[in-house]
């Protein structure tokens, strides 16, 4: 099965049993608000074709989609800190990220190929997804909804300096900006410079700097955040 | 299992300048108009992946193709770009959405 980029499921009030029996409930019946969607329909009806013809299992359904929620950019934050500390890390991490994430027992479940943008001091990197939402989930969770947007899929790759500044993030003229648009079968992490100030820090502290928004490019870690 | 001997090599290679097709099929492409008809530089030549094109209709065994990274400076993308010139774009793109760049004939 692939899951590639995007969560099959909407469950939409979590209230959306498989099996579709009835329970003996003893709270107030949930109402719906809105009739459900065409494509909320659509995907109703081919996970109900799939586990009725014995593809899935509801169980199998189920785990991928607790798998899907686990993940979270504190997973993507421990491989940046640990490249941060530990050089021979770093350059297996740029090599090869879904071995460097399997290292750290982090599983690429979607058959993509992450690949780590190293920014240096003359180069800052920043992902977008033009198309629609492909985004490193199985190291930073599901993306953030701005990262969906219209707007900033259209304008990040047109006018990504304007679009970072609105982000507070202020990229000198004579750093390149690379801007990385995401389309097919990689997914990308930027690995963001450690900032200066945090040579004593412990490895907690730092992965504490690593927030999502670094590891897209549209943010850079620092210590007065 | 095949072997990468078993397929035929990349058509490009790394520093190369290439053309993408300018083209408007009906499907599933991964390819963004904005890039469409756009030269570019191979940066990286990224291996062989299922096509994404084949795959959204359940083709997927067989069908990998190579696949690149190529690059283009944001000032040749967009006329109005006012940032320097050293800022770049790059995006994957299947070696079926390149072209060889034509000679001039003048």
């Amino acid at each position: 099965m692939s899951e590639n980029a995007h969560n099959p499921h909407t469950g939409r009030d979590g209230d959306n049993h498989p099996e579709g029996h009835d329970h003996a409930e003893e709270h107030e019946p949930i109402i719906h608000e809105a009739a459900p969607s065409y494509y909320e329909i659509l995907e109703i009806s081919i996970r109900e074709l799939l586990t009725e013809k014995g593809i899935l299992r509801p169980e199998e359904i189920r785990r991928q989609i607790e798998v899907l929620d686990s993940r979270s950019p504190a997973l993507g934050a421990k491989m940046v800190v640990k490249a941060w500390l530990d050089p021979a890390y770093r350059s297996r991490l740029v090599q090869n990220g879904n071995a460097a994430a399997e290292e750290m027992g982090i599983s690429i479940y979607d058959n993509t190929k992450l690949t780590v943008l190293e920014n240096t001091p003359g180069v800052h990197h920043v992902i977008v997804c033009t198309l629609c939402s492909c985004y490193p989930r199985p190291i930073l969770g599901l993306p953030p909804d701005w990262y969906k947007s219209k707007e900033y899929r259209s304008r990040t790759v047109r006018e990504p300096r304007a679009v970072l500044a609105e982000f507070g993030t202020l990229i000198p003229e004579e750093v390149q900006v690379i801007v990385q648009d995401s389309t097919a079968s990689e997914r990308y992490m930027v690995l963001p410079l450690r900032p200066a100030g945090t040579e004593n820090f412990n490895a907690e502290e730092l992965e504490a700097l690593v927030t999502r928004d670094t590891m897209i490019g549209v943010a850079l870690p620092s210590i007065s955040n | 299992m095949k072997s990468a001997t078993d397929y035929n090599p990349a058509t490009y290679t790394v520093g190369e300048q290439v053309r993408i097709a300018m083209k408007f099929p009906v499907g599933h492409y991964r390819v963004p108009m904005y890039m469409r008809g756009r030269t570019v530089t191979i940066s990286k030549n990224l291996g062989r992946h299922i096509n994404p094109e084949e795959e959204a209709f359940g083709r997927n065994a067989g069908n990998e193709s190579w696949y690149y990274m190529v690059r283009i400076p944001q000032t040749e993308l967009w006329q109005e770009y006012n940032g320097p010139d050293t800022d770049m774009l790059e995006i994957e793109i299947f070696e079926n959405w390149l072209e060889p760049i034509k000679k001039d004939i003048t």
